[in-house]
C-alpha cells in the first residue's frame, strides 16, 4: 500500500471523524448550557440532578460510557437500537462532553460581576433578556479560552470509537497498520489529528480576538 | 406631589437591622442628599427604592400609587413591579456599564427593547443627551476605552435615556480618582439646575450643600435629622450630627 493509498483510506475516515465532532458540538453545546442552567436552579432536587449527572459523566471512563450507550441496551432489552453506530457513539459523546461544558458555562456565569444583573434589573430588562442579551455574550467572551481547550480534546477523544469499531480515523489506521506490519500508518494517523486541531486552534483562535473588540 | 415616598421601612439583613421604621419622601423638582457614616444604611434604602433589595415591612409609592405594601406584617410587591422601574433610573457606584456594548447601545438597548420605543427616534435622543454632556465623540466607543468619570457619566445618560421621573446615586464619585469626580459632580449640579428630581447618596459634603434643597442624615438605621443644607451644616442642634460633620472637616 503507497502513502497516497494511506491518506486517501483515512481520508474516509476523517469524514466519520467529522461526524462525530461536529455533531457532538451541535448537541453538546446547547445540551451542557442545560444542565448548567438546571445546576444553578433554586430547586434543590433539579440542582442535585444535575450535579450528580456531572458527576458521574466525569467520574468515569469516556470509552465506558461509549461502551454502555452502543452494547447497553442490547444486554439489557436484548434490542440493538441501531445498525448506525454513528448514533450511539455522537450520544455517548454527547452526554460527556455536555457534563463538562456545563461546569465550564457555570464557572463563566459564576464570575460574572452582580453589577451586570442589578443594572439590567434596575432599567426594566426581564429575566430572559438579561441573560441572553447581557449575560450570555459576556460569559462565552470569558469562557471561550477553557472552551477550546476541551474542543481540542474532543478531536482527540473522537478516537475513542476505536472501542465500539466505529470506523472512524483511528479505527482504520490501526487497520492498516495491523495489515501492513507498519508503523507508517500511526504516523499518518497522528498528523490527521494534528493538522484537525491546528485548524480548529486557527479558528478558535480568530473567534477568540473576534471577541476580545472590548475589555472585561 | 412626591414621586417617591416611602413609609415605615423595615429591612434586616439576618440579625443587622438596618433600617429601623424609615419614613422617607422626595417631591418632584426636589435634590435630596443623604449623609452619614459608613453602615448608617442609606445605600440600603436607595437599593430598597429601587427593589434591589426588597423591604420586610413598610410602603413604597411612586407618583401616589403602591409598589409596596404591609399585609399582616409582610412587605407585598406590586405585581406589575416593571412598570414602576420605568420611574425612576439608578447610577451605581462602581457604574455597571455593560462591557460588550458601546456607549450608544449602553443607552439606546434599554429603551428600545425595554420600552419598546422606535429606535431612530431613541438614537437621536441619545446622541443630543451625549453632545450635551460633552461625550458626542465616544458614542462608538466601548466602556473600557473611556476614563472612569466618563463611564460615570455615561451610566448617568443611560440612566436619563430611560426618561426617568427621578434618579438616584449611589455614591457616583466614590470609585473615582479625586481629580475625576469634579466631571461628575458638574453633570449632576447642571441636571439640578434643570430641575431633575435626584437623591444623591454621597460622602462629598460641600457638593451636597452645593445641590441640594434638602439634606437627610441617617445614623445607624434611622433618619437622624433633616432640613435645608444651611441649616443642617451650618446650624444643627443635632449633638450627633455636629459629631459626624465635625469628624469630616477634620479629614
Amino acid at each position: 500500500m503507497t502513502l497516497l493509498n494511506i491518506i486517501l483510506k483515512m481520508a474516509e475516515g476523517l469524514e466519520k471523524t467529522c461526524a462525530i465532532f461536529f455533531l457532538t458540538l451541535l448537541f453538546a453545546i446547547p445540551l451542557g448550557m442545560i444542565v448548567a442552567l438546571l445546576r444553578g436552579s433554586k430547586f434543590k432536587i433539579i440542582s442535585a440532578i444535575a450535579r450528580v449527572y456531572i458527576s458521574v459523566l466525569r467520574g468515569t471512563p469516556l470509552m465506558l460510557q461509549l461502551i454502555a450507550v452502543t452494547y447497553g441496551p442490547y444486554y439489557l432489552f436484548g434490542i440493538s437500537i441501531s445498525r448506525n453506530k454513528l448514533i450511539p457513539v455522537v450520544i455517548a459523546f454527547t452526554i460527556n462532553y455536555a457534563a463538562y461544558f456545563a461546569e465550564i458555562y457555570r464557572s463563566g456565569i459564576d464570575s460574572m460581576p452582580i453589577g451586570q444583573y442589578e443594572a439590567a434589573q434596575v432599567l426594566g430588562y426581564s429575566k430572559i433578556q438579561t441573560f441572553f442579551k447581557i449575560i450570555l455574550p459576556q460569559v462565552i467572551r470569558r469562557i471561550l479560552p477553557s472552551l477550546t481547550n476541551e474542543i481540542v480534546t474532543l478531536v482527540k477523544d473522537t478516537s475513542m470509537a476505536f472501542t465500539v469499531s466505529y470506523q472512524e480515523m483511528f479505527t482504520i489506521g490501526k487497520q492498516i497498520a495491523n495489515s501492513q506490519t507498519s508503523f507508517v500508518p500511526f504516523v499518518v494517523t497522528g498528523v490527521f489529528y494534528y493538522v484537525f486541531n491546528a485548524v480548529v486552534g486557527f479558528v478558535m483562535g480568530r473567534v477568540e480576538k473576534k471577541m476580545s473588540y472590548y475589555k472585561i | 406631589m412626591s414621586v417617591l415616598a416611602m413609609s415605615n421601612i423595615q429591612k434586616s439583613f439576618g440579625s443587622n437591622h438596618v433600617l429601623k421604621d424609615i419614613t422617607f419622601h422626595v417631591d418632584k423638582g426636589e435634590v435630596v442628599s443623604i449623609i452619614g457614616p459608613s453602615g448608617s444604611g442609606k445605600s440600603t434604602l436607595l437599593r430598597c427604592a429601587t427593589f434591589l433589595e426588597t423591604i420586610d415591612s413598610g410602603t413604597i409609592r411612586y407618583d401616589d400609587r403602591n409598589a409596596a405594601e404591609t399585609v399582616n406584617g409582610k412587605a407585598v410587591y406590586a405585581k406589575n413591579l416593571n412598570d414602576f422601574r420605568h420611574i425612576f433610573g439608578l447610577v451605581f457606584q462602581n457604574f455597571n456599564l455593560f462591557p460588550h456594548f458601546s456607549v450608544l447601545k449602553n443607552m439606546m438597548d434599554a429603551p428600545v427593547s425595554v420600552l419598546h420605543r422606535n429606535k431612530e427616534e431613541v438614537r437621536e435622543e441619545c446622541m443630543a443627551l451625549l453632545a450635551k454632556m460633552d461625550l458626542a465623540g465616544k458614542a462608538d466607543a466601548y466602556p473600557c476605552e473611556l476614563s472612569g468619570g466618563q463611564q460615570q457619566r455615561v451610566s448617568i445618560v443611560r440612566a436619563l435615556a430611560m426618561k426617568p421621573e427621578i434618579l438616584f446615586f449611589d455614591e457616583p464619585t466614590s470609585a473615582l480618582d479625586p481629580e475625576l469626580t469634579g466631571e461628575v459632580l458638574k453633570v449632576i449640579k447642571q441636571l439640578a439646575d434643570e430641575k431633575m428630581t435626584m437623591v444623591i447618596v454621597t460622602h462629598e459634603m460641600p457638593f451636597a450643600r452645593a445641590v441640594s434643597d434638602r439634606v437627610v442624615f441617617m445614623d445607624k438605621g434611622v433618619v437622624v435629622e433633616q432640613g435645608k443644607p444651611e441649616e443642617l451644616f451650618g446650624q444643627t442642634q443635632n449633638e450627633r450630627t455636629k459629631q459626624f460633620l465635625q469628624n469630616y472637616s477634620n479629614t
